[in-house]
């Protein structure tokens, strides 16, 4: 599903305009432990995080994921914003917190699990 | 571009994962493979990270793209790592609460460099300073 689909079915807050949404997601990955994440996501992955600091975009450059969704209602700094958009890594924000968010986009990629 | 080289400085979290970030990038657009990519990036990432997070003064990380494979060296001039055996062990960590707040000191680092490496050495001087020398071969898809 495209990324720019997801973030209008969940209601996502863009806060990278800049960056590209077009890319398509396959999957999902959950975390906060920055290695378990390198280690665990995959190119193409919608990550959803509490954390938001600048190594995030790196995270996320370096694994192929196709945007970082950060729940609970947090914010980067401006500098982190400026950096993934130079990056070219999209950064969405939700008020649900990490549990809602990661259920709902499952439902969405999965619909067929339920 | 053969060679490309990084200083990291300890302690500055905002600015750690640029190194990382640079090597993903000439890596892809050098029209290396998206899986070699990905690993050379994952080794730069924990390699920058502990220096950041650990070494006293920062340090370097350096990668080499051979025709057969990309090198990856990460140097810092100390502490040193007093039990290699022990730092190698999935879920060890020394980091500090705040590091771990942040995601960090999940004591997966090396080992994520080890599993995303062909040739993983890692040498270290209580005192002195740590090498770690990670190879990946170019004709290999694993990881």
């Amino acid at each position: 599903m495209r990324l720019d689909e997801i973030v209008r079915a969940l209601g996502l807050e863009i806060l990278t305009p800049v960056a590209d949404l077009s890319r398509t997601v396959d999957n999902g990955y959950t975390g906060d432990l920055l290695s378990d994440v390198l280690a665990g996501a995959r190119s193409g992955d919608l990550w959803t995080t509490i954390q938001r600091h600048a190594n995030v975009v790196a995270v996320a450059k370096v694994t192929g994921i196709a945007a970082i969704v950060i729940a609970g209602g947090a914010r980067p700094s401006g500098d982190v914003l400026q950096k993934a958009e130079a990056e070219g890594v999209p950064i969405l924000a939700t008020p649900d917190p990490l549990f809602a968010i990661t259920g709902r986009i499952h439902r969405l990629l999965f619909p067929e699990e339920g | 571009m053969p060679r490309l080289a990084f200083s990291v400085t300890a302690g500055d979290v905002e600015t750690s994962g640029s190194a990382s970030e640079e090597i993903a990038s000439r890596v892809r657009a050098l029209g290396i493979e998206e899986g070699l990519a990905r690993r050379a990036g994952i080794v730069a990432f924990e390699g920058e990270m502990n220096l950041m997070l650990y070494a006293k003064s920062g340090g370097t990380v350096t990668v080499e793209i051979l025709p057969e494979a990309l090198e990856i060296v990460v140097e810092d001039n100390g502490p040193g790592i007093d039990d290699i055996e022990l730092a190698m062990t999935p879920g060890f960590s020394t980091a500090p609460e705040w590091a771990i707040e942040l995601g960090f000191g999940a004591g997966m680092g090396l080992v994520n460099m080890k599993n995303n490496s062909d040739h993983f050495e890692i040498t270290s001087q209580p005192g002195d300073g740590t090498r770690i020398r990670c190879r990946i071969d170019r004709r290999t898809h694993a990881a």
